[in-house]
């Protein structure tokens, strides 16, 4: 509970290597999880220096170069306002990434309070929780969605808000299986013992302790908020042009010109499958590199 | 037993209620008043006495606690009331698009079966082979690739292949007829959503067969009937499959309450005029009943489900019951 000054810069001088050697070590032995984590990576860059990357602007029309098929002036193609297909696809990531990461973090780091506060203090405020969790948890993550949407309109702000409330209730409840059982062990008797508050004893003891399963949820949250995100701008109720975004890319032209002009409708999905298969793998190697149990199969 | 169906049971009544009050709240946190936007939309000024003839006809011009028993009430009594959008009433609009959607889904959920429980067996069997990774990344692709993409994909696939083989493009029909009326045309409207569907179905139920297969097979009563000298066959048929396969059934149940989110967006590419496709309806035309009801049935049919694989559950694993 004590923090002496000799350990933490003990910690301080093992921890770059150590973590070096595991960051290599899972490379190693998760192949499938680094290619994910490539994946990933590629997308990240391209979202975040889409304006160096794009060779257009994504919603610079060019009437004189509709539906054009794939050539070195545009290399995947234009859709059906001449409009650079890999452009929208590089700004596209870009717009995936925010939401993405904007939902997981938010709905995580609340579902991650809301698990281990219920777990840490039990009784009538777990009981609560719980049934509130219940509640929610009844609603597909698409159709509460979709009934916040209703409510409160489509754009950036609100989509978020609409994929945010659904991860909420579903990482609490998994952060809470594994608090419940952090809570009996001695260590958190002993902080109780030290007098120290609710607090510190959440944050400093409870919280860190349960950081394994919650990252491992954290990166499906993340696919699923992308996925989630580019069915509602599919169905013209999320993302609005003119802002680039991989469902609304596909809800313009893709079927209209799905015979004459593919390219528009393939481009597009692959980009949001790929996304969505390089965080399930890296998801999926995390959990295993993480859960001692998984290690060997 | 009957003390854990009677919790069980018990444990629905305050989710229905939670779940109609998060309904029925949020259908009234909707800015500004919901009749002005319905009447007015466009940009038009509303008639005060329509706007009035609307809140008498939805029940917005008495206490919200009356409005919540009406509503609560209505739904016991399957009475949903009227559509804003078409007039008619909301029960009337579900019934007739439900037998596609529910035909959709029953079929995905079969072919989820079909495809992810000997896949996920073989996989588990196989660990480590090829044949376990072609599976196992198969089955993540299908939980990453968004299905409204892969419908538009097979779209394209069927109107080339059909150009190529007839000559001439060919598309599903999208008019529901009765499977009894015309079985060839009514499994050809729902079979590609249905695969659609059911390929993330049965990625998820692959990977879950498995994982439990892996985790059954490691079992001390698994080394004892090989050491008995038992065929491998029987092993894995009587042994492990038939444990393994307890969380799988599982979450077949829990996925297929959830196949709605699923045809919310396939109806909408295949142009399916199913209770997925009346959802997005709703929404964009701001019509509230129909949302608040369409959300309602989706809520209460996935507490449903869930409360009958949890007793199915319960019955087949004694430690369940007992515990």
């Amino acid at each position: 509970m004590v923090d002496l000054p000799y350990t933490a810069a003990l910690e301080n001088t093992v921890e770059a290597p150590r973590a070096r050697s595991g960051a290599l070590d899972f490379c190693r032995r998760e192949p499938l999880g680094t290619f994910g984590l490539v994946l990933v990576l590629i997308m990240a860059v391209a979202g975040l220096g889409a304006e160096w990357i794009a060779p257009y602007s994504p919603t610079a029309n060019d009437f004189a170069a509709m539906t054009e098929p794939p050539s070195w002036a545009h290399i995947m193609g234009t859709d059906q306002f001449g409009r650079d297909l890999f452009s929208r696809i590089v700004f596209g990531a870009r717009t995936a990434f925010i939401v993405g990461f904007s939902c997981a973090l938010v709905g995580g780091f609340a579902g991650l309070v809301l698990g281990v506060a219920s777990a840490y203090f039990g009784g009538r405020i777990d009981t609560v929780l719980q049934r509130i969790n219940d509640v929610i948890m009844a609603f597909p993550l698409i159709i509460l969605a979709l009934a916040v949407i209703a409510v409160f309109g489509s754009g950036v702000f609100n989509v978020i808000l609409a994929i945010t409330i659904p991860l909420i209730p579903r990482c609490a409840r998994v952060v809470r299986s594994s608090a419940l059982a952090i809570r009996e062990v001695p260590y958190i008797d002993a902080a109780r013992a030290c007098g120290f508050g609710h607090t510190r004893i959440i944050l400093r003891h409870m919280v860190p302790n349960v950081l394994a399963p919650f990252l491992i949820m954290l990166t499906a949250f993340v696919g699923q908020a992308i996925l989630a995100e580019a069915s509602l701008s599919y169905l013209g109720l999320g993302v609005q042009e003119p802002v680039p975004a991989w469902g609304l890319m596909l809800q313009g032209g893709a079927e209209e010109y799905a015979t004459t002009a593919p390219w528009i409708a393939i481009f597009p999905g692959v980009a949001i499958a790929l996304t969505v298969f390089g965080f399930s793998l890296f998801g999926d190697a995390l959990r295993d590199a993480l859960d001692p149990k998984l290690r060997d199969r | 037993m009957y003390r854990y169906i009677a919790n069980r049971v018990f444990l629905v009544i305050p989710t229905l209620i939670g779940a109609a009050v998060l309904v029925f709240l949020l259908m009234r946190l909707i800015p500004g008043d919901i009749c002005a936007i319905r009447l007015g939309s466009g940009g038009t000024m509303a008639d005060p006495r329509a706007i009035a003839r609307c809140h008498a006809e939805l029940g917005l011009d008495r206490s919200l606690a009356a409005q919540f028993i009406d509503f609560a009430w209505g739904f016991v009594r399957l009475d949903f009331g009227v559509s804003m959008w078409s007039g008619k009433p909301v029960a009337e609009e579900i019934a007739a698009r439900l037998p596609i959607s529910l035909e959709i889904a029953l079929m995905a959920t079969v072919l989820a079966i079909v495809i992810a429980i000997p896949l996920g067996t073989i996989s588990a069997l196989k660990q480590n082979s090829w044949l376990d990774h072609v599976v196992r990344v198969a089955a993540i692709a299908g939980i990453s690739t968004p299905s409204f993409w892969l419908g538009i994909v097979s779209i394209l696939a069927v109107l080339e292949i059909s150009n190529l083989l007839f000559g001439a493009p060919w598309m599903p029909p999208i008019d529901y007829v009765p499977f009894w009326q015309d079985p060839l045309r009514n499994l050809s409207i729902a079979f590609l959503p249905a695969l659609t569907v059911g390929y993330r179905y049965s990625a998820v139920s692959m990977r879950m067969t498995r994982s439990a297969m892996l985790e059954v097979l490691r079992e001390d009563y698994i080394r004892t009937a090989r050491a008995k000298g038992l065929i491998e066959k029987i092993v894995i048929n009587r042994h492990a499959l038939k444990n393994a396969l307890l969380p799988v059934v599982t979450l077949i149940g829990i996925e297929f309450a959830f196949l709605i989110s699923g045809l919310v967006v396939t109806e909408q590419v295949f142009n399916i005029n199913g209770v997925g496709r009346l959802f997005v309806l709703a929404v964009q035309n701001q019509d509230y009943t129909l949302t608040q009801a369409l959300v309602m049935l989706t809520v209460v049919t996935f507490v449903f489900v869930n409360l009958a694989v949890d007793l199915l559950y319960a019955w087949l694993d004694p430690r369940i019951r007992f515990g």
